[in-house]
């Protein structure tokens, strides 16, 4: 009697469809296929339905003069100049407001979230009932609320309230200025003329509601995402540091913060990205952002491919830039299993 | 010998422990521990104590609140809620025929019971989702109406929380089968499938919402070959959906990169092919943990669909601007409004944060000791 022998399995085709990689290659080359010729059809039809309308295309239009003005800007700019121009103005509006929010949102966002972990349980309630609030009611309503109540429940530009010299109207926020003057800075302050308050550098209302809104909307999240940040490290990390006799504010900068930043910095960076994003909404309520002047360029000179494409290529590059730093520091800081 | 007597000498009595329950204790730990506690305590305090009567003030005790815009303006000190009793049939359904109203309250109502119905373990059975098609379907059938006697109503009269809701649960409905391939797509070891995903999630999360709006309702009709048109609706949906499925495929991709290696191993040992593993050990797993991330994603586009009144559909926001502001005697009173829609957006996230935390607990149960 014999033993039955082993033979080995008959080798595969690498042509077959049992092999995996002859399987991984056909999904590819349909994926690839399918897309392409969806992207083929877009493209198509979108030449095909603006040859019969008629309409023209192409980036020749950004040199041309805009014929608008616009409400407020840190560069100098009049109506005479591009549309180029006039986009850079709407870039520089839409980062001076991110910006300003990032910061603001920053400080105010990690109190609340240190705030939860008060001892004094008024704060705590307090910084979760803003939390709820604040998180819970969409942010476009919230920008058309605080546009609302500065421009029609604030005294008259005439009688602004006053506090030193600040004064806040229906006409904007008027603060003491810095100014260079013959070689030394010096502050410009602003006075209650006869007919507006004069001097000093005034912030519009559309500037102050986007910014308040985007603030106190973006605080909410990133207390949240605080709050989660110091909750992650677990107690005896901090027991431990008391253990080997680190001090309160040793164990915080030695053993519980770089914890808790790893949790913290990703969704942060998120809720950074947000603002930046969300400060579009402006459009809404006439502050002239990226969006905003876009938009006019699209009404006055009917190119929305293109202006929709700048417009999506500015936040894209903006994301993009943040996404990969990102991604760059969570490779380094995750926890590697096998 | 007499001995000296012994007295019974006891010491002191020690003074009763401190209290640590009941509320004075409470008060005096979480109000008075020390002097930093206590001065936070009276400051906060009382600005509550000084601005909370004001806020009751004017919201209640010297709030009117029949329908009529005259006594607002002289005795103009407390809230004019009579707009909302004036016109919240109109901030609520906003440019639908003022005859028809009951089609939307119905319609609305169904919706929300589907969506309560859908949250409850109990109703979690193979029926659910065609609970869902026979919901949609009357829900459409009412709006749309042209049926069973129904005057026809077109989407472009649609408004108010009916078309909220709608935009936010069908498209977070729609968005999830796509989410969930593209997720398990970031995931492929195929480069090329791999990376069409991640340029989708990338491309997609990268821009505001706005913009994707903008395309939907002015380029769309340019994507489409000639003489194809669709409902600004459908476009506007369809953006929306797109838009969410980005953000929560990102999300489910989070719960499957936090299954442990070992489950995949394990699977392989026992002779399970890759869409078995996926389908059995991968995905229950991972989406019973993305739960509450879903949750919040369906919170953002609830929120969010508060957007679509930019691009001229009147939903909840829209339509109250749609109420007020050719009304010269009620435009007044429109921070009034405002309150009074954000009352409701905020009554819906929050029972659906609440509902998200419950889930989370659910969750956690089997891992706590």
């Amino acid at each position: 009697m014999s033993l039955p022998s082993h033979r080995p399995p008959p080798p595969r085709s690498r042509w077959s469809w049992r092999s995996q990689a002859f399987r991984g290659v056909v999904y590819q080359v349909v994926a690839v296929v399918a897309v392409g010729l969806a992207i083929w059809f877009l493209v198509h039809n979108t030449l095909e339905n603006m040859r019969v309308r008629g309409i023209q295309s192409g980036f020749d239009f950004l040199l041309q003069p805009a014929g608008f003005d616009i409400g407020e800007s840190l560069l100098p700019y009049d109506s005479s100049e591009s549309y180029l121009k006039a986009l850079t103005v709407g870039l520089s509006n839409t980062l001076r407001v991110a910006v300003l929010g990032i910061g603001f949102t920053t400080v105010l966002g990690t109190l609340l979230g240190v705030g939860r972990f008060s001892r004094n349980a008024l704060v705590r309630g307090l910084c979760a009932a803003y939390v709820d609030v604040f998180r819970n009611i969409p942010l476009l309503l919230q920008l058309l609320m605080w546009y609302l109540t500065l421009t029609e429940l604030l005294p008259d530009a005439l009688e602004p309230w006053q506090l030193g010299s600040v004064f806040l109207s229906k006409g904007g926020l008027t603060v003491p200025a810095l100014v260079w003057e013959q070689g030394h800075m010096g502050l410009n302050l602003p006075m209650k003329g006869e007919f507006a308050v004069e001097g000093g550098a005034s912030i519009t209302p559309e500037f102050l509601a986007v910014l308040l809104g985007l603030t106190v909307y973006t605080a909410a999240f990133v207390a949240e995402v605080v709050r989660a940040g110091i909750q992650s490290v677990p107690l005896g990390q901090s027991e431990a540091a008391a253990a080997l006799g680190l001090s309160k504010r040793q164990e915080m900068r030695l053993v519980m913060l770089p914890q808790a930043l790893r949790v913290i910095i990703p969704p942060l960076t998120n809720q950074f990205l947000n603002l930046t994003k969300n400060s579009s909404l402006a459009v809404a309520i006439g502050y002239p952002d990226v969006v905003s002047i876009s938009n006019t360029t699209i009404n006055q000179t009917g190119r929305a491919v293109e202006c929709i494409a700048i417009v999506m290529l500015i936040y894209l590059a903006t994301s993009l830039t943040t996404s990969v730093l990102m991604n760059r520091y969570n490779a380094r800081t995750t926890i590697r299993e096998r | 010998m007499t001995h000296p007597a012994h007295r019974f000498d006891p010491i002191p009595a020690r003074p009763a422990p401190v209290r640590t329950h009941g509320p004075a204790a409470w008060i005096r730990a979480n109000l008075f521990a020390d002097w930093k506690t206590s001065l936070g305590t009276a400051l906060i305090g009382g600005w509550l104590l000084w601005t909370l009567p004001q806020v009751v003030n004017w919201a209640l005790l010297t709030a009117h609140w029949q329908a009529d815009a005259a006594t607002c303006r002289t005795d103009g000190v407390g809230a004019c809620w009579g707009v909302v009793t004036e016109k919240h049939r109109l901030i609520l359904f906003g440019r639908y025929p003022f005859d028809e109203h009951w089609r939307p309250l119905v319609a609305t109502l169904l919706m929300v019971g589907l969506l309560v119905v859908s949250c409850m373990r109990a109703f979690w059975r193979r029926w659910l989702p065609l609970l869902w098609v026979a919901v949609l379907g009357v829900f459409f059938t009412l709006m749309l109406g042209g049926v069973g006697g129904l005057t026809r109503v077109d989407t472009d009269r649609w408004g108010g929380l009916p078309l909220t809701i709608l935009l936010a649960s069908l498209s977070i409905v729609m968005a999830f089968p796509i989410a969930l391939v593209v997720a398990l797509g970031r995931r492929s070891h195929l480069p090329a499938i791999r990376t069409c995903c991640t340029l989708y999630v990338e491309l997609i999360r990268g821009v505001p919402l706005i913009s994707v709006l903008f395309m939907a309702s002015f380029m769309f009709p340019l994507f489409m070959p000639q003489g194809f048109t669709i409902d600004v609706l459908i476009r506007v949906l369809a953006g929306i959906t797109l838009f969410a499925a980005a953000y929560m495929a990102e999300v489910i991709r989070g719960g499957l990169q936090a299954i442990p290696k070992g489950q995949l191993e394990a699977a392989a040992t026992l002779g399970l092919s890759h869409w078995q593993t996926q389908r059995q050990i991968v995905l229950p797993q991972a989406l019973a943990m993305v739960v509450p991330g879903l949750m919040n994603n369906f919170i953002a586009i609830f929120k969010d669909t508060s957007l679509v009144t930019i691009v001229s559909l009147y939903e909840l926001t829209g339509s109250l601007s749609l109420a007020l502001n050719s009304d010269a005697d009620w435009r007044p009173y429109k921070i009034e409004g405002y309150l009074f829609i954000a009352m409701i957006y905020f009554v819906f996230c929050l029972a659906m944060s609440r509902y998200s935390r419950w889930v989370e607990k659910q969750i956690n149960k089997g891992f706590q000791r």
